[in-house]
C-alpha cells in the first residue's frame, strides 16, 4: 500500500495517460475500422484491393515494429508528432486492421435481402451501410470488438517504451526508486484492470440492448 | 421503340404507353443460361404475371427490372430510360421500381412506421412529417395501421408482407415488381397479401408478379407470361393461357398443378 500512497501522483498521473490513449486509439480504431471494413466490401475494386492490402500487411506485422516504424520512421518522412500521438497512430491503426475483419464478418451476418430491399428503395452504397447494414451488424460485433479493444488497452503499453509517460511506462522510474518490483506490477495490473474490466462491463451492457428480435 | 416517351403520371391509365420495355436481354449464372433473348413489353397501368416451373428465370427475370441482377446483354429500360452501371444514377431509378420480395426483408432493427419512412425521408429528401402522414395513410390501406410502431418480427408473415408493400408504394413509383410475394406465407395469410396487389391492381398500377398463384393470375393478371428453361414460352391473356394453352410445356405445367 504505501507504494502507491507514496507514488500516488506518478501513478495516477501514467492511469489517467492510459485512459487518454485507451479513448484516442480507440476512436482511431473504430473509425478507420469501420471505414476500411465499408472499403472491403464496397462495389469498387480498388477501395476493396486497398482494404485488404491494409488488414494482409498491418495485421501481419509486429506492433512493436508498427510502433518502431511510426515513431522512429515518421520524422525521417518529416513527419514529426509528439510521441502520444505516433502511440495513437500506430495502436489505433493496429488494431483497426482486426476491428475491419469484426466488423466485415457482422457485415456478414446481416442477411443479403435487407442490402437488396435498401437498394431497391434507391439508396446508395453508403446509405444502404450506414442505414441498414451496419446497424443491424453492430449487435454481432460488439462480443469481438470488446476483446479487440481490450487487447488494444494492454498493447497501449508499448508507448510506456516512448517516454509516453503512461501506467505501463511508469514503472521504469519507480523500480528505479527503489520500491519493491513486487508491488509496483501489482498496482499497475490493478489499474489496467480497472480499465478492461470497465470495457467489459460497458459491452456486456451495450450486448443486452442492442439485442433485437429478428 | 422507347424514344421520346411523355412523361405521364404513374396512375394514370393510357393504353399501350411501353413503360418497362427488355429487348434480348441474356444472363448466365456460370454455365447456366437462365435469361435466353427475353423480349418483353410492359405496358402503363397493366398486370403481368409470370408463372412457370422452378429455375426457369422468372425470379431472375423479375430481379434485372431494377439491376438486382446485372444483365450480360440486351437492353431493359423503364420509361424510356436505359439502366445505369451501378451508382447514384441507378439508385434514382430504382426508387422509382417499388420491389417485393419472397422473404419480406422488412429492416428488421426499425420499427414499420419507420421502414416505410425511411425511403421517402432518406432517399426523397422529404419532411419526416410528409413521409409520416402519407406512411400512416399507407399502413391503413393495406391494413396494419394499428401496428405502425411495432418491429418487423412481432408481425405476421402475411402483416410484414402488407408492410412491405407500403414501404414500396411509399415511394410512390411507377411500376411494382413482386418476386413470390406470397411463397414464404403460411396458407391462411395469402388472401391477405393477395387482396392488397388486386386493389392496388384495381387502382392501375403496373405490376409485374412472379407467383405460384394461379388464381391471381386468372382474377388480376392482363396478361400471363409462361416461362421455361430461361426463355419465353408462351404469353396470352389469363383465360386464353388457362383455357387453351398452345405449348405442349405449358400444358404440361398446368396439368400438373392444376388436378391434383
Amino acid at each position: 500500500m504505501s507504494v502507491l500512497r507514496d507514488n500516488w501522483d506518478l501513478i495516477h498521473k501514467g492511469f489517467v495517460e492510459t485512459l487518454w490513449l485507451t479513448l484516442w486509439c480507440g476512436v482511431v480504431a473504430l473509425v478507420l475500422g469501420t471505414l476500411l471494413a465499408a472499403c472491403r466490401v464496397s462495389p469498387v475494386p480498388p477501395l476493396r484491393w486497398f482494404g485488404t492490402a491494409y488488414v494482409n500487411i498491418i495485421r501481419n506485422t509486429p506492433l512493436t515494429l508498427l510502433m518502431f516504424f511510426v515513431a522512429l520512421g515518421f520524422p525521417k518522412l518529416d513527419i514529426k508528432f509528439d510521441y502520444f500521438t505516433f502511440a495513437v497512430i500506430a495502436v489505433g491503426g493496429y488494431t483497426a486492421a482486426f476491428i475491419c475483419e469484426a466488423v466485415r464478418s457482422g457485415i456478414n451476418t446481416v442477411p443479403l435481402g435487407q442490402a437488396e430491399a435498401a437498394r431497391s428503395l434507391g439508396m446508395t452504397f453508403g446509405q444502404t451501410l450506414s442505414l441498414v447494414v451496419l446497424p443491424q451488424a453492430l449487435r454481432a460485433v460488439i462480443p469481438p470488438i470488446g476483446s479487440l479493444l481490450i487487447a488494444m488497452v494492454r498493447n497501449s503499453a508499448i508507448a510506456g517504451a516512448f517516454n509516453v509517460d503512461e501506467l505501463f511506462g511508469v514503472n521504469s522510474t519507480l523500480v528505479e526508486n527503489g520500491e519493491n518490483v513486487l508491488w509496483v506490477f501489482l498496482w499497475i495490473a490493478v489499474g489496467y484492470l480497472t480499465i478492461t474490466l470497465t470495457l467489459s462491463a460497458v459491452f456486456a451492457l451495450l450486448e443486452k440492448k442492442l439485442a433485437v428480435a429478428r | 421503340m422507347t424514344e421520346a416517351l411523355d412523361k405521364t403520371p404513374s396512375l394514370e391509365k393510357e393504353d399501350a404507353v411501353p413503360l418497362v420495355v427488355l429487348s434480348k436481354v441474356n444472363k448466365h449464372f456460370g454455365a447456366l443460361h437462365v435469361l435466353q433473348d427475353i423480349d418483353l413489353t410492359i405496358t402503363q397501368g397493366e398486370v403481368v404475371v409470370v408463372i412457370g416451373p422452378s429455375g426457369s428465370g422468372k425470379s431472375t427475370l423479375c430481379r434485372t427490372i431494377n439491376r438486382l441482377e446485372p444483365i450480360d446483354s440486351g437492353s431493359i429500360t423503364i420509361d424510356g430510360r436505359a439502366l445505369p452501371q451501378e451508382g447514384r444514377a441507378l439508385a434514382r431509378l430504382r426508387s422509382d421500381v417499388g420491389m417485393v420480395f419472397q422473404s419480406f426483408n422488412l429492416f428488421a432493427h426499425k420499427t414499420v412506421l419507420q421502414n416505410v419512412m425511411l425511403g421517402p425521408v432518406k432517399v426523397r429528401r422529404e419532411t419526416r412529417q410528409a413521409a409520416e402522414l402519407r406512411a400512416r395513410q399507407l399502413l391503413d390501406r393495406v391494413g396494419v395501421g394499428n401496428q405502425a410502431d411495432k418491429y418487423p418480427a412481432q408481425l405476421s408473415g402475411g402483416q410484414q408482407q402488407r408492410v412491405a408493400i407500403a414501404r414500396a408504394l411509399a415511394m410512390q413509383p411507377k411500376v411494382m415488381l413482386f418476386d413470390e410475394p406470397t411463397s414464404a406465407l403460411d396458407p391462411e395469410m395469402v388472401n391477405e397479401v393477395l387482396e392488397t396487389m388486386r386493389s392496388l391492381a384495381a387502382d392501375g398500377m403496373t405490376m409485374v408478379v412472379v407467383t405460384h398463384e394461379m388464381g391471381f393470375a386468372r382474377s388480376a393478371a392482363n396478361r400471363v407470361i409462361f416461362m421455361a428453361d430461361g426463355r419465353i414460352v408462351e404469353e396470352n391473356t389469363p383465360d386464353e393461357f388457362f383455357g387453351n394453352p398452345r405449348s405442349d410445356r405449358a400444358r404440361d405445367f398446368l396439368s400438373k398443378i392444376l388436378h391434383h
